[in-house]
């Protein structure tokens, strides 16, 4: 097989699966801290007992994250060498600021949120909680500002020729704010929280179907409730002001992810629905006159730049550029629909006793979770062929030395190991869900009630079992 | 200093932070299967819980300087050594998985199968990691096209597999020190008892891979020729293996501890010494070695780096004291553990 073909697949395996877990990171992250800081406001123990429940939760999901990414990281080098030559340089920086300031924090913080409860005082948990979350939030911010370089280039200039240039950093400000990375930063935040926001929904509603932890439930489906109506209709504003960054720095992958083949001399119509055909250069579909101009140029005669521009080995993807997108789109309107609608049964008091809704709300987690994996999918074949937009194709990306066999072996491998990974995760967490908030240890021991088990098992009293 | 020098021993303070650190949790993995009852088993894991996350990420953060200061050192290694980083790759992960899983559920079977993975992939980290650095010493195939061919098998000659069973042995040392120190009772006493026969293992593994790296590889000691300062290191080095026995000897477990972690840390200065200023050796051609200046990133990226290191390194070192003073003491089983 093609090795071209079998790297980005390998790299689509691990980054899609990696991916499913740190926005959930993020989100879950914030709403961490905003149930411990009512506790430590309020002095409501209800808090401090949905903290402690969506810690573990928390921790669980954390370790996959970490152990997903440390693929990640290895793999620029090992499957993508001369990419990792041509961009080193300008990534350096970013790499750099990551490790020390976010890794650290995150990882070493993490201890003490999960195994610290009763090691420190309230506060310097609340503080590690705190440290803990901005960890994951500089972590995004690093890595989102790194692939915004290779959507939207700045601050570099080429040194060398031919197979052996590769970029140097002129400015390191130009780079961090290059054009893309502010608007796709704020698109990820969104899109983790509203990750966040649905699964503590999806495992509120759950309860209240259930008819257990029904208080702890209702106050945790109304914090998650408001993260996830602002999330959601954020992102339109936000998406809506990415679409115009795209449009104007890759008119290519606008282009795609709306299936305009013919820039043409007029406004340029919007898909609601549609299938684009590469082939023949056309789309069919339901769609809305003028509409792509009014969003892009805020005119509706405007001509939007259409793959006609672009000769045939730089055009992206279009069939799949199109879908992912809108499918992408689709959820998020139907994101903002619930929470709009749960919203306004919650102001007038309704919301609860809506078992259809709790029920619909129990799945819903999955909208934003697809959603968030499909935007990432149409923003990463989008950019095709390009592996920096304009300065690096993808199959000059590729390790010179590696054979189409040994990445073909470490996508089986990697396939093992993360549906292992997958499924244990979904039990451990399933496990912890269905045992909720009240009990205690992870051995299903919890003797004289909640808080009296902090101290749990002595090491020391089981040494006399160890003797015979 | 020059920039190139000052990231080339920045990266070894960071090969010396993640073997001190992730050495003593994988350490305690090897000595898994030790353990008897599942109890100790859970002590065990319990005693690197909350560190070994952290102590991971000294190696994420090698990797990414790797990266940033010397790219085409981490393109050619990477790409080159493929097989070998991905079966690293599988250790981790499997190593994450079975700390956080194996006590979710009360199946012995269940139990057993974690313990194993985490056994497992431990000891194959570690012979990995050692086997790396032979093979750095000994040097790779590296083409004048910056490229490096090789076999998996090409890597597992004599000398990186004697480099990599003294890793596991000095891992596992330092593994049980770092046990001493966080149980109690008759487990700590059969424990002290493994402390002084992996000493042993460990001399004996010591001395053969310093006399094979003298013999075979005489350009491992030519750095002293230039820099005679360095055998003050040697020195301590030696002061530091010793005080381990001393240390046991008097019951001081903290100190046997801190001297094998000085040790640790005198081996990945001598192997530093020993490639300056290689980042690794071709065995074909010499003008083919990555160095830390042909391998590097344009001296405004250090520059860059080196500000962000100076800025946040404070940070990082003062919050690791403290989440290891959070932690100290022994184990307790509690409703947080694994």
């Amino acid at each position: 097989m093609d090795i071209l073909f079998l790297s980005r697949l390998q790299f689509a395996l691990t980054i899609m699966f990696h991916y499913l877990f740190p926005p959930l990171t993020i989100g879950l992250g914030a709403i961490l801290v905003f149930m411990e800081g009512m506790h430590m406001k309020t002095k409501d123990p209800q808090y401090e007992l949905m903290a402690k429940f969506w810690t573990k939760i928390f921790a669980v999901n954390f370790a996959v994250g970490v152990a997903s990414g440390i693929a990640m990281e290895f793999q620029f080098g090992t499957n993508w060498a001369n990419y990792s030559r041509f961009v080193g340089d300008v990534f350096g920086s970013a790499l750099a600021a990551e490790g020390i300031f976010a890794f650290f924090l995150e990882s070493g913080f993490l201890a003490v949120l999960v195994f610290g409860w009763d090691r420190v005082s309230a506060k310097m948990h609340f503080f590690s909680t705190i440290m803990v979350f901005l960890g994951s939030v500089f972590s995004s911010i690093w890595i989102t500002v790194a692939n915004s370089w290779q959507q939207t280039p700045a601050g570099y200039k080429i040194v060398g020729e031919g197979l052996a240039a590769r970029a140097e950093i002129t400015s390191f400000w130009a780079v961090v704010f290059n054009p893309s990375s502010v608007d796709r930063l704020v698109h990820v935040w969104l899109g983790a929280g509203a990750v966040g926001a649905f699964f503590v929904m999806s495992v509120s509603a759950y309860y209240l179907l259930k008819k257990r932890h029904v208080d702890i439930s209702k106050k945790s489906f109304t914090v998650a409730l408001v993260l996830g109506f602002l999330c959601s209709w954020a992102q339109l504003f936000s998406g809506h002001h990415q679409a115009r960054v795209v449009a104007k720095h890759q008119p290519a992958k606008m282009a795609a992810m709306e299936g305009h083949f013919h820039t043409g001399t007029g406004g340029a119509p919007l898909y609601i629905v549609g299938h684009p055909d590469a082939k023949t250069e056309t789309t069919r579909g339901l769609a809305v006159p003028g509409a792509l101009s009014l969003l892009i140029h805020g005119n509706t005669a405007a001509p939007v730049t259409g793959l006609d521009q672009f000769v045939k080995e730089d055009r992206p993807p279009v069939a799949l550029t199109f879908h992912s997108y809108h499918a992408m789109l689709g959820m998020g309107f139907l994101m903002m629909f619930l929470t709009g609608i749960a919203a306004a049964m919650r102001w007038r008091g309704t919301l609860f006793d809506n078992r259809r809704l709790l029920w619909v709300f129990v799945f819903a987690v999955l909208l934003p979770v697809v959603a968030n994996q499909l935007g990432w999918v149409a923003a990463e074949v989008g950019r095709q062929p390009w592996i920096v937009y304009g300065l690096l194709r993808t199959a000059d990306a590729l390790s010179p030395v590696v054979q189409a066999g040994q990445v073909l072996g470490s996508i089986v491998m990697f396939g093992i190991i993360y549906a292992l990974l997958f499924a244990v995760w979904l039990m451990v967490t399933d496990h912890k869900i269905k045992e909720g908030p009240e009990v205690g240890a992870e051995g299903g021991r919890s003797e004289g009630g909640f808080l009296k088990t902090a101290g749990g098992l002595k090491a020391k009293g089981s040494m006399t079992e160890a003797k015979e | 200093m020059d920039l190139n020098i000052f990231w080339f021993v920045l990266l070894g303070i960071l090969m010396a932070g993640y073997a001190i650190l992730d050495g003593f949790d994988l350490g305690v993995g090897i000595l898994h299967p030790l353990a008897k009852t599942d109890q100790e088993r859970r002590i065990f894991m319990n005693a690197i819980g909350p560190l070994w996350d952290g102590n991971e990420v000294w190696l994420v953060t090698f990797g990414g300087a790797l990266f940033a200061a010397f790219p085409r050192a981490y393109a050619t290694m990477f790409s080159g050594l493929y097989t070998a980083f991905m079966l690293l790759v599988l250790c981790l992960i499997l190593r994450a998985v079975s700390m956080e899983f194996r006590s979710k559920r009360a199946s012995p079977a269940w139990r057993a199968f974690w313990d194993w993975c985490f056994f497992g992939s431990s000891l194959m980290a570690i012979l990995l990691f050692g086997a790396a650095v032979g093979n750095c010493l000994r040097g790779l195939p590296i083409g004048l096209d910056g490229e490096l061919r090789i076999g998996f098998f090409g890597l597992l000659t004599p000398y990186p597999v004697l480099v990599g069973l003294f890793t596991i042995v000095t891992a596992a040392m330092h593994g049980a020190l770092y046990l001493i120190l966080k149980t109690e009772g008759d487990l700590q006493q059969r424990i002290r008892r493994w402390t002084w026969r992996l000493f042993g293992f460990f001399l004996i593994a010591y001395l053969l891979t310093t006399i094979f790296t003298l013999v075979a590889f005489p350009r491992a000691v030519e750095n002293f020729e230039h820099h005679p300062w360095a055998w003050t290191v040697v020195v301590l080095n030696i002061l530091a293996v010793a005080n381990v026995p001393r240390a046991l000897f008097k019951n001081r477990p903290l100190e046997g501890f801190l001297s094998s972690a000085a040790s640790i840390a005198a081996f990945v200065f001598l192997f530093g010494l020993a490639l300056f200023p290689n980042l690794s050796v071709s065995s074909l051609d010499p003008a083919a070695s990555l160095t830390i200046y042909n391998a590097a990133s344009s001296e405004k990226t250090l520059k860059i780096m080196r500000l962000i290191a100076f800025l946040g390194m404070p940070f990082v070192l003062a919050y690791t004291a403290v989440i290891y003073w959070v932690f100290r003491g022994k184990v307790e089983i509690g409703k947080f553990s694994y």
